[in-house]
């Protein structure tokens, strides 16, 4: 039994904690500084889809056209595969999966 | 049995433990991009050489599976049926089967530099042989004469293969192959003792591409085969040029390829986006008589011209004519083929 309460105060700790890490205080400073860096991040998620669309283009249609579609499912394996089968380095397998799945 | 209340007590945190373990699995499974494929192509293809027209069913399926994040099993084989004349004055066709594995791997991807292969894999010698021998890639049904020099007349190796990419900028890539091959006279992993090594360099803003190919044949009569080739793909023009030089110790000679678009946008769907012209010019040279490098007992010349295809949904029509000038005849020679090309994971997911 007092066991049983020492795993219910343990886990509304975490959960606390939790909340709070994901809730941080809401003021006009954080607001616009939150703010700033969602427009990195997307910024950031643009450039590599960008560079993954480049090497794509660069890298792929060396020896064969784009497949028209294939499963979200496959795309890893694909590059994997593309990896080894074109030498293509580990940072342009990184930047096509990317481009291939956002 | 009835349980202790110790064991009872546990029970239930164990089970939602393992519930929890097992929908982490099952959730990773449905959102992972890794899941095994099969992909390759089904065709037919007619060939008419010299008057006589063979007939032949094709399915060229590959497998890939990766296992964890660093290791990858594919393979890729090859059916094929062919109907041939009977010849001899008889009338009708024969056919003929043939079932062989191209290649079939496990490759470990050791850094972000190195991949180790082991086990049938293609040789790398020149571009030809690893880039454009699928049948729902390569633009003509023949291979170029040259094929057989640094291939070591299988065009596969049995034994280990270190390869990857040395450094990758926005200005140039590096990468390296460099194998060694045990000798194999098993029907479906037929090899020669040889090794070899290939370098390239890609310069991806003028989208050119330069590399380098040695292999030794370390079986029989011991023989170099060294070679180059060339790729250029201009960004502003919708042609590609692919071109290759091989030499060996009795023979000699090259390649070159330029396939033309009507569209410069890869992936532009339309009717005349699927029109793609392509010409291609070789030349072999015998300088000494040697029957096991696969290229002519004579001096031969050849043109290839050819008009293919792209329909949607995966589905090509190669069609081409040849020209082959040599001491030993002249010949024309005719080939066309369809071919489906599919990809798909090996189960079900979102």
């Amino acid at each position: 039994m007092r066991l049983r309460t020492v795993h219910s105060v343990l886990v509304a700790i975490a959960f606390v904690l939790l909340f709070a890490a994901e809730a941080p205080a809401q003021t006009p400073d954080s607001n616009s500084k939150k703010s700033a860096q969602a427009k990195a991040s997307q910024q950031s998620t643009t450039n590599q889809q960008n560079a993954g669309e480049q090497k794509f283009a660069r890298n792929c249609s060396r020896c064969h056209r784009s497949p028209e579609g294939f499963s979200p499912r496959i795309s890893s394996t694909i590059l994997k595969h593309m990896r080894i089968r074109a030498s293509l380095s580990e940072k342009d397998e990184q930047e096509i999966l990317h481009f291939l799945n956002p | 049995m009835p349980l202790s209340p110790r064991c009872s007590n546990r029970l239930p945190r164990t089970a939602l433990g393992l519930l929890l373990s097992v929908g982490s699995l099952f959730s990773a499974c449905l959102h992972a991009q890794n899941a095994p494929l099969i992909s390759g192509g089904i065709g037919f293809i007619t060939n008419t050489n010299g008057g006589n027209t063979t007939y032949a069913p094709i399915i060229a399926p590959l497998l890939a599976a990766p296992i964890g994040d660093r290791i990858l099993v594919e393979s890729r084989a090859t059916l094929l049926e062919t109907y041939a004349p009977r010849g001899d004055g008889q009338s009708g066709y024969k056919g003929s089967s043939f079932l062989g594995l191209s290649y079939l791997q496990g490759d470990y991807m050791m850094n972000a530099h190195a991949t180790l292969v082991a086990g049938y894999f293609l040789t790398p010698f020149g571009t030809y042989n690893e880039r454009l021998t699928p049948i729902w890639i390569g633009n003509f049904e023949s291979g170029p004469l040259v094929y057989g020099l640094g291939t070591m007349s299988t065009g596969s190796s049995v034994g280990g293969m270190l390869r990857g990419s040395v450094l990758s900028t926005q200005h140039v890539s590096v990468d390296y192959a460099g194998y060694l091959s045990a000798a194999s006279t098993n029907e479906q992993f037929g090899a020669q003792r040889s090794a070899g090594a290939r370098g390239d360099l890609y310069f991806p803003e003028a989208r050119l591409e330069v590399g380098a190919s040695f292999g030794r044949r370390l079986q029989d009569v011991h023989q170099n085969f060294e070679g180059t080739h060339l790729w250029w793909q201009p960004e502003k023009i919708p042609v590609k040029f692919r071109s290759e030089f091989a030499h060996g110790e009795h023979s000699y000679g090259y390649w070159m390829e330029s396939e033309f678009r009507l569209k410069r946008q890869e992936e532009d769907r339309s009717v005349i986006a699927g029109i793609s012209p392509v010409l291609r010019w070789q030349q072999t040279f015998r300088t000494s008589p040697d029957a096991s490098d696969g290229l002519p007992a004579a001096d031969t010349k050849r043109v290839d011209f050819a008009l293919n295809y792209h329909f949607p949904h995966e589905i090509r029509i190669n069609s081409s004519y040849s020209r082959q000038f040599s001491s030993t005849g002249d010949r024309n020679i005719w080939a066309t083929g369809i071919f489906y090309r599919f990809l798909f994971p090996t189960w079900r997911g979102k």
